[in-house]
């Protein structure tokens, strides 16, 4: 039989006046968090079921009191001819949804990996000492806080078939042989898209990267040094590992920007197949073609769509948030 | 004579310069170039040039004397300010409670409120027009500072707990001896320490919501509601090929001269807010 001793617990043992102090901190806590907890359950809490409940109804847009409930008609609905033949209509077999799906997953999986390289090979040049870091530093923060809106136009003039600079740029230099039609071509709207996407995000992701690699201590590198570690050498294997956690909550944020990405194309390649997201279709079907219903699936499925694919990910990469928590 | 090494040494420091050249160029390049184009007028708006060859203040006359641009730019001054003022006022204790304070399931409500923050936009957007017109507020600038909560809100709340969490336990403990209530501890004690969190947290948001556009674009529907992006997004001729490019050049140019002006002055606030809640404004 083995005899516990207390050792070290007298400390944690709270005495009365103490826990008395720590119900009195909890209590406090509860009730400062009330007001947000109450504004939050308001703006999206209660949004977010009406939603949901609306893509089981037949609402229209200019009547949103009187609707019916329809089950998963909006989903999924089927219909038995005289022939025997059955047809199937609903969100489930629609296939501009699942086109709009396959663009939103597509462009995500190229703008987020190309970014995380681009954004890292960023990183690894500020994380170099220079004179002149903070003003580099600051002009990478300029396409970050501009609004998405207004580099999309901008990009939009400099893609501009006629009398873009790109293509100017482009044939001067050789690069291309006629003038392209970025936007508007269905083969080139979505690398128009995504320049554009790379441009205004890589920053954001090389300053959270710059962040992971400025908490590595400088002794490790000195020691490889030393070693004679070949600098690529030390990269994969010293900074990657080491960057890995940081670089992982920098992929999902903005992975989960990604998938919801509306203003750029609704700006750039209005009205293009090719580029058209599950969000650009979403609010065409809930606000320009009183398919408030259909709508509102849509973006049920949506963001049934992206919290699969964030778990996913999360699982999969095992990411930490708290990682710091007390 | 310069040895291998050294010139090695040279190529390298060269190719690096290089490098950051680079990088400034592609950052700052669009900005440049619509500069550039909004001092052009008429033909020469058509000529593609990389330097300053002319110099015509039409568009900006255009765009401050046609249409609702000054109103669009006070609509989104007075919803971003309102925005972010609120969302402050509710964060600060929340973020107190959070950061400061154990309690049960405090890390599954952090993790929600992370969730909201980075929540589709557009999952809501059914519901959300049903409670602001329910509510009346529709085509209005309330529908805009209501509805932007839910992103300044929970962003707030991340950052300012990141920043609460890493004060340190003396101060607080010093207070509690003095028998300082939790709501003394939070005005007195962390409120002239937070200063700085709050203005760098305060400039994120800002810059979230003078940005945002599918609220903006949904929840008004005249030209005198409009924000800037919505006014910016809208901006189009009577056919595709009269799109006034030179006036919406100058429009870009003038929403982005506070944003960068934001940016050179608080660069270092915004780097160390951004990387503290890792979160998108």
């Amino acid at each position: 039989m083995t005899i516990r001793h207390p050792i070290g617990q007298g400390a944690t043992i709270p005495r009365p006046g103490r826990s008395e102090l720590m119900a009195q901190r909890v209590a406090a806590a509860r009730l400062f968090l009330v007001p947000m907890l109450v504004v939050l359950a308001i703006v999206a809490g209660w949004p977010l079921l009406r939603s949901i409940y609306f893509s089981f109804t037949n609402a229209s847009l200019n009547d949103l009191g009187n609707v019916e409930f329809v089950g998963f008609a909006n989903y999924l609905s089927w219909r038995t001819l005289k022939s025997g033949r059955t047809i199937y209509t609903g969100l489930l077999v629609d296939a501009a949804w699942w086109n709009a799906v396959w663009n939103t997953i597509r462009f995500a999986a190229v703008s987020v990996s190309l970014e995380a390289v681009l954004g890292m090979l960023v990183a690894l040049v500020l994380n170099a000492e220079f004179r002149g870091r903070g003003l580099v530093r600051a002009a990478i923060l300029i396409p970050w806080a501009i609004p998405t809106i207004v580099s999309a136009r901008r990009w939009a003039w400099m893609l501009n078939d006629q009398f873009g600079m790109i293509n100017d740029l482009g044939m001067k230099l050789g690069l291309l042989s006629e003038k392209v039609a970025w936007t508007a071509s269905p083969e080139t709207a979505m690398v128009a898209v995504l320049i554009v996407d790379i441009w205004k995000t890589t920053p954001f992701m090389a300053l959270l990267i710059l962040a992971g690699l400025q908490m590595i201590p400088k002794d490790i590198y000195e020691a490889a040094e030393i070693d004679g570690v070949h600098p690529v050498r030390q990269f994969f294997r010293i900074t990657l590992p080491l960057v890995r956690p940081a670089l992982m909550v920098a992929i999902i944020f903005r992975l989960l920007d990604a998938l919801r990405i509306f203003d750029l194309i609704f700006v750039l390649t209005p009205n293009s197949e090719a580029t058209r997201t599950m969000s650009v279709l979403a609010r065409e079907n809930l606000f320009d073609f009183d398919k408030f219903a259909y709508g509102s699936a849509q973006s049920t499925l949506l963001f049934l769509i992206i919290a699969a694919l964030t778990t996913l990910y999360i699982w999969l990469g095992k990411v930490n948030f708290e990682g710091n928590s007390r | 004579m310069p040895t291998l090494s050294t010139l090695a040494q040279l190529f390298k420091s060269a190719a690096f310069y290089f490098a950051v050249l680079l990088i400034v160029l592609f950052s700052v390049f669009p900005f440049y170039y619509a500069i550039l184009t909004s001092f052009k007028s008429g033909t020469d708006l058509f000529r593609v040039d990389y330097w300053p060859r002319s110099f015509s203040l039409a568009n900006f006359v255009t765009v401050f004397t046609s249409g609702n641009f000054p109103r669009n730019l006070w609509n989104s001054i007075f919803v971003a300010v309102l925005t972010v003022v609120l969302s402050l006022f509710l964060a600060i204790t929340a973020a107190y409670a959070l950061g400061r304070v154990r309690f049960r399931g405090r890390g599954l409500l952090l993790l929600t409120i992370l969730a909201v923050s980075m929540f589709p936009h557009i999952a809501v957007l059914s519901g959300l027009f049903e409670l602001i017109r329910t509510l009346g507020l529709y085509n209005s600038p309330w529908a805009l500072i209501f509805s932007y909560t839910i992103f300044t809100l929970p962003f707030t709340v991340w950052v300012l707990t990141t920043f609460m969490r890493e004060l340190p336990l003396e101060i607080e403990e010093a207070a509690i001896v003095d028998g300082a209530t939790p709501w003394v501890i939070i005005t007195k004690v962390f409120m002239p320490l937070m200063w700085p969190a709050l203005v760098t947290t305060g400039i994120l948001a800002f810059i979230g919501a003078w940005n945002e556009f599918l609220f903006a674009l949904t929840f008004t529907s005249s030209d005198e509601t409009r924000t800037v992006p919505v006014a910016i997004a809208l901006l189009t001729g009577s056919t595709e090929f009269e799109t006034p490019w030179g006036a919406i050049m100058a429009a870009s140019v003038i929403v982005t001269v506070p944003l960068v002006v934001l940016v050179l002055i608080f660069q270092r606030k915004i780097v160390s807010g951004l990387t503290a809640g890792g979160v998108k404004g």
